[in-house]
């Protein structure tokens, strides 16, 4: 059994439902939902790149490219949020966060 | 079964176990070392997809600077888990069945439905030369001539980010000594020395009432 582009797709999928579940269940913790949500970038990557690859297309890697590059400045921005947050809070609920003005 | 899809299911069982571990890790901590595993795994499958760069890219800048930030953050703060895990485990039936349900779906879908095996031979862009070239160059080539300013508006955001980072968790210190050179330049004479008129007999009355009633008392004991 050779490998197929549905079995990177599939993996994908998975990995998608992983970090879904992971926001689900960690919803008051806010630095797995930053987590999860590089683990859902992750998943989306790795379809470009499994059609960047079965296609002969390099356009897909170069997607990628730049999905890495939003998720770095995403993450570095959600972190400083989130030393914010603990400072002004002493807690990375979630919740809380209604309650930062300015 | 050769050892690409020996390779592919090895890779594939680490990273979805690292994924798992990353939602339901007790120790932040651990969530992130486990999250760096994950994106090791992915960055293996990349190579066996022949997406060399990116799966260097992945290593070096996630792998290397966003997953340190992550750990610095996540040491720095001193977080108690048992408040923020309250009701995990009642949802997890719930998000485990879901979880389960949407990932085998679209397994069946994308398994029917993508069957393509073999990547097309040589399919050649407008431009590109004829000889194979690495994947970092039909990367780069395509980066610095089609993609030329979706790659300036990159760095852009990537600016914008450090300098948000930077303004959101920047703080004065109380008590920072630091002086404003600006405000210093712009000093005036008038602004270090001011003269004010003080009349003659004001400065001898001033002080007499004390003394005054420092005689008093002594007179009357």
């Amino acid at each position: 059994m050779t490998l197929t582009l549905g079995h990177y797709l599939s993996l994908g999928a998975m990995l998608f439902a992983l970090a879904v579940i992971g926001i689900f269940l960690n919803r008051k913790n806010l630095i797995v939902l930053l987590m999860a949500i590089e683990l859902m970038l992750l998943a989306v990557n790795m379809n470009f790149v499994a059609f960047s690859h079965y296609l002969g297309d390099m356009r897909g890697q170069v997607f990628v490219f730049f999905i890495l590059t939003v998720a770095a400045a995403e993450s570095a921005i959600g972190l400083a949020i989130l030393v914010l947050l603990f400072r002004n809070k002493n807690s990375i609920n979630v919740d809380e966060l209604n309650s930062l003005k300015g | 079964m050769d050892i690409q899809t020996g390779f592919f299911y090895l890779f594939s069982a680490v990273l979805l176990f690292a994924a798992f571990r990353v939602v339901t890790a007790r120790n932040p901590v651990h969530a992130v070392l486990y999250l760096m595993l994950a994106f090791s795994q992915a960055s293996g499958l990349w190579f066996l997809l022949q997406a060399e760069f990116l799966a260097i890219t992945l290593v070096l800048v996630y792998l290397g600077a966003v997953m340190v930030l992550f750990l610095f953050v996540v040491m720095m703060l001193d977080i108690n888990m048992d408040l923020l895990r309250e009701g995990f485990w009642k949802h997890f039936p719930l998000a485990a069945t879901l979880g389960a349900l949407i990932a085998l779906e679209m397994a069946a879908v994308l398994m029917g439905g993508f069957r393509l095996t073999e990547a097309p031979k040589a399919v050649l862009a407008v431009g590109q030369v004829a000889a194979p070239v690495s994947n970092a160059k039909a990367l780069g080539i395509l980066l610095y001539t089609d993609y030329i300013m979706p790659i300036q508006i990159g760095a852009v955001i990537l600016l914008v980010a450090m300098i948000a980072a930077i303004a959101l968790t920047l703080r004065e210190r109380k008590d920072s000594k630091a002086i404003n050179p600006s405000l210093q330049v712009r000093v005036r004479a008038a602004d270090r020395l001011s003269i004010i008129k003080v009349g003659v007999t004001q400065a001898g009355v001033a002080p007499e009432p004390p003394a005054e009633d420092a005689v008093t008392t002594e007179k009357k004991s």
